[in-house]
């Protein structure tokens, strides 16, 4: 067999000699394949690769609320993914997320609110200036990316509608359409996994948290279809699931809102979801998480890290209970 | 079947079982593993154990149901294989995932239920394959060799678990393969009625007679 070694590896493949240096260390003491290490070695140590083509948009980095940590991939970013809407396995919202249509999208924002209204996309993009703010992400199956994304405080839209003192949680609806969310159509025997469309919800005043985000983009571009165009909210302090994609419907309401994965599993998906090693996800520990990119797992922080900034918010509240 | 047909069936099932290996590995050299490289050769590992697992359990069920009586000889290399691809799917999560973190992964093995189940069927394939040699079957005897094997049937039922349990809600993999594992099981079973009916009538007929 011949094997063709010339330009396989890029300088920006080439692993540098400390990370190279602790996997020696694993290597020693491992019994898989050298293939495997091998691939398992991080393509780009450090900073994102370039965007891929796509819509550039410009904001202005917000770096007092940005990680400094090495951002993840754009790639794996883009490629990795949970988006049930266009399938199950992490590579099926890449691959079939282009049946979205992102134009034209309104987001209606209703319920407990003086002036409830509906919000086209290109009103939301300058409804207040666009920051990029590196966030962590935490998914509750126990892996972590680092997201430059492109928004800005969700706070500034619901001002705008005005929420009435009785309005205590706010609900987010993703759209409903099996047409172009392959996944929401009904296969064998009636069977749609999910009870359709995608609903998730926060207390108001999580929403109205600074870091609670209304994004619009990543990476320097507009949201890929697969990361939740053409509007999404990011909450870094809690696993990913609780950031609702591809949003039409923002509805403030008193009674706290039935999420989707609540009613598919309550005892393994509560409201609160807060990142929290020391309340395991039933079947699995959330001790740790395996940053993509990364080879060893590292430990999983309270609140994925800002527990600075939001453990106030559910100070004197168990927990345990509200997983 | 002749000699040289043999053999070259023997050949078909060790290609086709090393083949999603040698995927993997092609797919570790060139660096195409997806965002989650540990976590794409665990399941990948994971998907050929049960695939293979099936085929092995398929090998009687098929002679059933056709008759033919070749498919036993790929018996013994299939239930290899399969215990081949648990080992290396429980070496990966040893070593990749965990790095040796004993502590972490006995209080998984303890407190998940699916890692419990997927253990368990790793340590009953321990046996089988011991005594998977013509010298054990002679030395054990037919009848005590064919009821330790029969554990094979468990290991199936606990594969079954440890992929359903691990699943989130929503992901329709696991009932794919439980379809089938009850499909095999159900033959046997249907199989086994049969021949006890079979046998009870030929007592009736011999005390009749």
């Amino acid at each position: 067999m011949l094997i063709k070694h010339g330009d396989r590896f890029k300088s920006s493949e080439i692993t540098p000699r400390a990370l190279y240096l602790d996997r020696r260390s694993f290597i020693a003491g491992g019994l898989i394949t050298g293939a495997a290490a091998l691939a398992l070695m991080p393509r780009d140590a450090g900073a994102a690769a370039p965007p891929a083509k796509g819509q550039p948009l410009a904001a202005q980095k917000n770096a007092p609320m940005s990680l400094t940590e090495a951002q993840t991939p754009f790639k794996d970013a883009t490629t990795y993914n949970n988006f049930y809407e266009f399938g199950t396995d992490k590579e099926d919202p890449s691959q079939n997320a282009h049946t979205l249509r992102t134009r034209p999208w309104s987001v209606k924002v209703e319920g407990l609110c003086a002036k409830p209204r509906s919000f086209d996309i290109d009103e939301l993009l300058k409804l207040a200036p666009l920051e990029e703010r590196v966030y962590g992400l935490r998914c509750v199956e126990a892996w972590s990316m680092v997201i430059p994304w492109i928004g800005y405080s969700l706070s500034a839209l619901l001002k705008k509608v005005e929420p009435t003192s009785q309005a205590k949680f706010v609900e987010f609806i993703t759209l409903l359409d099996p047409e172009q969310m392959p996944g929401q159509k009904k296969g064998l025997f009636g069977w749609s996994g999910l009870d359709w469309p995608y609903v998730e919800g926060l207390r108001l005043d999580e929403a109205m948290h600074p870091l609670t985000m209304l994004t619009v983009g990543m990476y320097g571009q507009v949201l890929p279809n697969q990361n939740g165009a053409p509007v999404r909210v990011v909450i870094p302090w809690k696993y990913g699931f609780k950031s609702g994609k591809s949003i039409v419907r923002i509805r403030l309401a008193s009674e706290q809102p039935k999420t989707t994965w609540e009613k598919a599993a309550p005892s393994e998906y509560g409201f609160y979801s807060n990142v929290n090693p020391a309340v395991d996800h039933p079947r699995w520990s959330q001790a740790t998480e395996r940053r993509i990119g990364e080879f060893r797992r590292r430990k999983t922080l309270p609140f994925n890290g800002y527990g600075d900034q939001v453990a106030s918010l559910y100070a004197g509240m168990d927990l345990k209970k509200f997983y | 079947m002749t000699r040289r047909g043999r053999t070259a069936l023997k050949v078909f099932v060790w290609a086709a079982c090393l083949a999603p290996l040698a995927w993997l590995g092609q797919r570790a050299w060139v660096g195409d593993l997806g965002a989650n490289p540990i976590s794409f050769i665990t399941n990948t590992l994971g998907d050929w154990t049960f695939r293979i697992l099936l085929a092995s359990l398929a090998v009687t069920p098929l002679r059933i149901v056709s008759g033919w009586s070749w498919p036993i000889t790929l018996r013994r290399l299939l239930g290899l294989f399969a215990f081949f691809y648990a080992s290396l799917h429980f070496g990966v999560w040893l070593v990749l995932d965990h790095y040796f973190d004993w502590h972490e992964m006995g209080a998984d093995i303890v407190k998940r239920p699916f890692i419990t189940v997927g253990m368990a069927a790793l340590t009953l394939l321990i046996p089988l394959a011991v005594t998977s040699t013509s010298g054990m079957i002679k030395r054990m005897g037919g009848v005590a060799w064919r009821r330790v094997h029969s554990l094979v049937y468990l290991v199936g039922v606990l594969a079954a678990l440890h992929y359903l349990w691990l699943a989130k809600k929503s992901v329709t993999g696991p009932y794919y393969y439980i379809t089938v594992l009850v499909i095999l099981l159900g033959i046997r079973l249907a199989d086994w009625g049969r021949r006890r009916l079979a046998a009870r009538a030929r007592v009736r007929a011999a005390s009749g007679a």
